[in-house]
């Protein structure tokens, strides 16, 4: 039976367009057919993916810049994130969240070797080279060198720990507050805490704008 | 015994690509179908569906080509939808491909769509 509502037209033609390679087109076969069938209203997809686009890393930047000027809730956030950042009303799908703090003599990264794990709630989409087969094989054995590649070259006395993500279990790193913040309000520090040094393979911006180095 | 997907250590690997790019349309759409088709299967078993793929096959495929493969392997598994109406489903959109031209298509595209918003 073909439904020939408005929605269902809308993604039949997604699927018409030429350029679109043979899985694109599967994947739009496969959603067609769940609305056709009711298991999935057109106007869910899109709910979802207005969703989806609505997390950024200016959420995590949120949550780690009021660690950064609150003790007791970098406590908290470092003792159960998941119940820390549901106090900024932040709602972790994932089982467990653990946030991992750098310090002086301690550097943390994340990757999922077996997928792409990653806080989406907090960082939003995961960029492509999370997700690609040459990061997630090499972080977890030559964790320098990759960082390196990052253009983040860590001292030799600097541990550097690197946290294996799972569907249960997401991990957030918190960057370094850099030096010469003191002044600045939680707000602007917000602005200097990029996905990349959620991540772990950056560390936060400077007030210059400049990567500390 | 580690599969195909399980990369931790691969000592063959390269260097990275730190491309960005946003996700295309279909990938943002296929990522919202999957979530939605929570209550036909778990993430334990999306994996376990990526990680049957044939490692041959594995290798040449995007990240969210496997997606497909997985969602549409699941689907079947679990009776949801069959092969069959899937294939046909595909001749009817390529059917249709043929009779129309691009300009139409790309109008259909973004009423159909969703502004790409930053990730």
């Amino acid at each position: 039976m073909h439904n020939h509502d408005h929605d269902a037209d809308a993604h039949s033609l997604i699927a018409e367009d030429p350029e679109l390679s043979f899985y694109a087109k599967r994947a739009a076969a496969i959603e067609a057919l769940l609305i056709e069938k009711g298991m999935v209203t057109a106007d869910n997809i899109r709910r979802r993916i207005e969703i989806m686009d609505s997390r950024t890393p200016a959420v995590g930047a949120q949550v780690v810049a009021k660690a950064w000027v609150d003790p007791d809730f970098r406590t908290r956030l470092l003792a159960n994130a998941k119940a820390a950042v549901a106090e900024l009303d932040i709602e972790v799908e994932s089982p467990n969240l653990v946030a991992v703090e750098n310090t002086v003599g301690i550097h943390n990264v994340i990757v999922c070797t077996l997928c792409s794990c990653y806080p989406t709630v907090l960082l939003g989409a995961s960029p492509g080279w999370y997700k690609s087969l040459e990061y997630r094989a090499r972080v977890v054995v030559d964790a320098r060198g990759v960082l390196r590649e990052f253009g983040l070259e860590l001292d030799e006395e600097v541990q550097v720990r690197v946290y294996d993500s799972t569907a249960e279990m997401r991990y957030i790193v918190i960057p370094q507050r850099p030096d010469g913040t003191e002044h600045m309000s939680e707000e602007e520090l917000a602005a200097l805490i990029t996905r990349d040094s959620m991540i772990g393979v950056a560390r936060a911006r400077t007030p210059a704008g400049e990567m500390e180095s | 015994m580690s599969k195909v997907h399980d990369r931790g250590g691969w000592s063959d690997a390269g260097f990275i690509d730190k491309t960005e790019h946003d996700l295309a349309m279909w990938e943002k759409n296929l990522m919202a179908v999957c979530s939605a088709c929570a209550a036909h299967f778990n993430v334990d078993e999306f994996r376990r569906a990526i990680e049957d793929i044939e490692p041959d096959t594995y290798e040449t495929l995007s990240y969210f080509e496997r997606w497909v493969i997985a969602l549409e392997t699941l689907l079947i598994q679990k009776g949801v939808l069959t092969l069959e109406e899937i294939d046909q489903k595909m001749k009817v959109f390529e059917a249709r491909t043929n009779r129309q031209h691009l300009p139409d298509l790309a109008v259909s595209h973004r009423q159909g769509g969703h502004n790409d918003s930053q990730i």
